[in-house]
């Protein structure tokens, strides 16, 4: 049953690297902004400039 | 055929700009809309490549997007831009390094970081072309929207793009960024970060790990699995730490400090039980004499920190903060020796001239010494139809001209000005509150006092035994800890709040819905609260032929005066006839004439040689072929729902404060029901003091206003609500923001608000009992930590759950939903 001490320090460590996986998020502003990317992504890269009405 | 104005109140002579273009393009007989704006096409002049466009502006702005390869930006929405009238654009101001340094939010000599608040931000094609601007000038490294902040953020060279450089290609695409010293973004990007977020992620994660190691001991453990026990007490406690002291540490910091101001609220229990718990789950593990509490203690934080969480509403778009330096203008011309030249508000002194051209805003009272002076006080009064003024005339600040440059000399400082000076009112120095107190308040005092009392007693009823006694002092600690009772006014009032939301009334946080429900006193403004700003309402005295009505249709159709655009639209899209010797007399009408007839309209002066100046409202006279035929009224009208509002009065006092003449008293009569609850003529400092007076008879008043003139009486009452009829607008400071269109719904609201407070009182009652039950087990001494684990998850889901339904259900029943 030791390995039990194991496990459970292996699930701590994951659980804190998700924990700070999303402080990184937080502090680098990545949810600041939670619309606008949502729109960009839909809008297309460049044209044929003949295309354009 | 005639036509006159009689000066009423706003009517003033002096109205009428003279304009007479020729009449080569043709009308458009059926409707077309603008490809840039969507807005209707009046004329054919503006035509590329058969796309219609409504004036040269938005002409202008299609020219630039396709002289860049970028017309896509029409492919994603239709008529994606901003109409634009205006073609002069005056932005030397931002050359002055004073007000240029006021407004980056990083420079050096390679890299400007700026952020522009751009209010026509509204659709994908937005996003599309502002994010594009390097494609217009390569020294733009960055731009990126915030597309609910309406916020622009930009890199760029300084060496090869001056910020007016940027700030001219953003008004020539049609975004004219807002500037304002006292900026939005400002405010929003100063918002003390507290970390909430971090925190609340904090408290989940110890919650979850301490969830997981709780269990087994809940299960039971068997003799020789007694070793994992101790391993996962240690455990326990360490992730018990930074959810005390990382996650709930502002608890002990608010209760101290609020201990420190003889303040008894609810953080104080909650310290105490934060506090309480972890102790007690500390001594326990230590002395192996129980599992202790640490999955109670890390679920209390999470779920508290979740009720801060979620009553904390942001608006980004909508300032409830503004004052008068938000709107006024960061700079003005002045002229000197040299010319003209920028000065900062800040430094505009008494006797400066200053030039203020078409649209600007008047900074200071002034006197007018050149020019012709139209004026628009829509900011300040919330009247929209334009005043002008005669030279030598002092205009107070805040107007708007509308008309041509105008020279005018300062006679106050801005700070000291007739509308300015009431920001030097105390009422403004007092920051905070001075609202009323929050049920959560009032009922955590005694509900501290009592919880003490009763932990007390349960002690010395145990005392010869101690450790009995200890264990029930801690355990009612613990159990009453008033977690519930924290949670049940943001639910429920976040709840409330997104049902104001969807019914365009905006409030500025939780605690204005009980504001709310507390009123009894309700004070209205007349202009532009009451009465809608935009439309005046259009009157036609006498009978015109359908013939006649052409016939002052064609000719009203050649005037950009604003009452002949009014009449224009009343009388609807006619066929346009040739109109020839047309003239046009600023203060006094037209003439012109069509066909065979001679059309006159405006004033008696124009048409009967005489000034008869009877009216209230403003009139415009009409004359055909020497036959005066009637005349036009313009009268603001009513929003809708103001019937709705009057039987307010039957639980509400009401009353109304206005700048204006009493000529509309006997109308307004139905809904404030006695004369002497009408004042007229107030000045911006009276209805403040109104609104105090008010107060000193105890009233709880609440205050409807729209302009600057209203700013002190919505910042001096109980609740001051601001209606808008276009959010992004300016409004000024205030606690809730009401859209125009939703202004019948008031009373609802109202009523609703009642609601929600009931719903609030309910969900006390269910948390104390819960507390009870909990009581009942800990004054035993004989709380386990499972029943505690048990209790407190559950009376928070069942206070969630029962303030979202009760608050739906009390919306409906509204017809809020």
């Amino acid at each position: 049953m030791s390995i039990i001490y194991f496990l459970i320090g292996c699930s701590v460590l994951l659980a804190l690297a998700f924990l700070s996986a999303f402080f990184w998020a937080q502090r680098s502003g990545q949810n600041d902004d939670l619309y606008t990317p949502s729109v960009r992504i839909l809008l297309d890269d460049e044209q044929d400039p003949a295309e354009d009405k | 055929m005639p036509f006159i104005v009689i000066p009423g109140p706003y009517s003033n002579p002096q109205f009428w700009i003279i304009e007479n273009p020729k009449m080569t393009e043709s009308i458009l007989s059926e409707k077309t809309v603008c490809y840039h704006c969507g807005e209707a096409c009046l004329t054919t002049r503006y035509t590329i490549a058969e796309k219609q466009f409504c004036c040269q502006g938005c002409k202008a702005v299609y020219t630039i997007l396709a002289d860049n390869n970028l017309c896509t930006y029409y492919n994603f929405n239709d008529h994606p831009g901003a109409n634009r009238n205006r073609l002069d654009k005056r932005f030397q101001y931002l050359d002055e390094p004073g007000i240029m340094k006021e407004l980056v939010d990083y420079t050096d000599e390679q890299l400007t970081i700026v952020t522009l608040y751009i209010p026509h931000i509204h659709c994908s094609s937005c996003i599309w072309l502002l994010e594009k601007l390097n494609k217009f000038n390569p020294a733009i490294y960055y731009s990126r929207i915030d597309f609910l902040k309406k916020q622009l953020n930009v890199k760029f060279n300084p060496a090869a793009i001056s910020l007016r450089e940027l700030v001219e290609l953003l008004y020539d695409i049609g975004y004219e960024p807002l500037i304002s010293l006292q900026d939005v973004i400002k405010k929003q990007n100063a918002e003390p970060k507290d970390n909430l977020v971090q925190r609340i992620a904090v408290a989940g994660f110890c919650f979850g790990n301490v969830m997981l190691l709780s269990f087994p001991e809940y299960l039971g453990l068997s003799a020789f699995e007694q070793s994992f026990k101790h391993f996962f007490g240690w455990l326990n406690i360490l992730f018990c730490m930074p959810a005390v002291f990382y996650s709930g540490w502002e608890y002990f910091s608010s209760a101290y400090s609020n201990l420190k101001n003889r303040v008894l609220n609810i953080d104080f229990p909650l310290a105490l039980g934060i506090a309480v718990l972890f102790l007690r789950t500390v001594t326990e593990v230590i002395a192996h004499t129980g599992a202790g509490f640490a999955d109670t203690l890390c679920g209390l934080v999470f779920f508290l920190l979740v009720g801060k969480f979620v009553q904390r509403k942001t608006y980004h778009h909508i300032s409830f903060e503004r004052d008068y330096r938000s709107f006024f203008p960061v700079a003005v011309q002045v002229i000197t020796d040299e010319g003209e030249k920028p000065v900062p508000l800040a430094e505009l002194k008494v006797g400066q001239r200053i030039i203020l051209r078409h649209n600007e805003i008047i900074p200071a009272d002034a006197i007018l010494l050149k020019g012709e002076a139209l004026i628009n006080f829509s900011f300040v009064t919330g009247e929209s139809v334009p005043v002008s003024k005669t030279l030598g005339e002092i205009i107070y600040a805040g107007g708007r001209q509308t008309s041509e440059a105008i020279e005018l000399e300062v006679v106050k400082p801005v700070s000291q000005s007739y509308l300015t000076q009431l920001w030097n009112n105390e009422v403004f120095a007092r920051g905070g509150n001075n609202r009323m107190e929050t049920f959560n308040q009032r009922v955590s005092k005694y509900f501290t006092i009592v919880l003490l009392v009763i932990a007390i007693a349960s002690l010395l009823v145990w005392l010869p035994n101690w450790q009995r006694g200890l264990a029930a002092f801690t355990a009612v600690l613990i159990v009453a800890c008033p977690c519930a009772l924290a949670l049940s006014t943001p639910f429920t009032m976040s709840a409330a709040l997104s049902i104001f939301d969807k019914n365009l009334f905006y409030l500025k946080n939780t605690a204005v819905v009980e504001q709310l429900a507390g009123i009894n006193t309700i004070v209205f403004d007349k202009t532009g609260t009451i009465t809608a700003p935009a439309d005046s309402h259009v009157g036609l005295n006498g009978y015109l032929t359908d013939h006649q009505k052409q016939l002052i249709y064609s000719v009203c159709s050649n005037s950009n005066h604003p009452l002949s655009r009014m009449i224009c639209h009343y009388l609807g899209n006619l066929e346009k006839l040739p109109v020839v010797n047309y003239r046009e007399v600023a203060g006094m009408g037209i003439t012109a004439s069509v066909g065979s007839h001679e059309v006159k309209i405006g004033g008696g002066r124009l048409l009967f040689h005489k000034h008869n100046d009877e009216a209230d409202a403003t009139k415009v006279l009409l004359m055909v072929d020497g036959v005066y035929l009637g005349y036009f009224t313009f009268r603001q009208h009513y929003r809708n729902g103001l019937k709705r509002i009057a039987q307010l009065g039957t639980d509400y006092k009401l009353f109304l404060l206005s700048g204006d003449s009493n000529h509309e008293k006997d109308e307004l009569l139905s809904v404030f029901k006695l004369p002497e609850r009408m004042n007229f003529n107030q000045s911006p400092q009276d209805k403040l003091d109104f609104i105090r007076l008010l107060q000193q008879m105890n009233a709880r008043v609440m205050m409807v206003g729209d302009g600057l003139n209203d700013a002190g009486a919505l910042k001096q009452s109980d609740l001051g609500i601001a209606v808008t009829d276009n959010v992004n607008n300016f409004s000024p400071g205030c606690d809730a923001i009401l859209d125009g269109r939703a202004f019948d719904k008031l009373p609802q609201f109202l009523r609703f608000a009642k609601n929600t407070v009931s719903i609030i009182h309910v969900s006390f009652l269910i948390s104390l009992t819960y507390n009870l039950i909990g009581l009942s087990y800990a004054i035993t001494g004989l709380l386990s930590p499972l029943t505690a684990a048990v209790l407190m998850p559950l009376s928070t889901a069942t206070i969630i759950s029962f303030t979202s339904i009760a608050t739906h259900i009390a919306a409906k029943k509204r017809n809020l939903l």
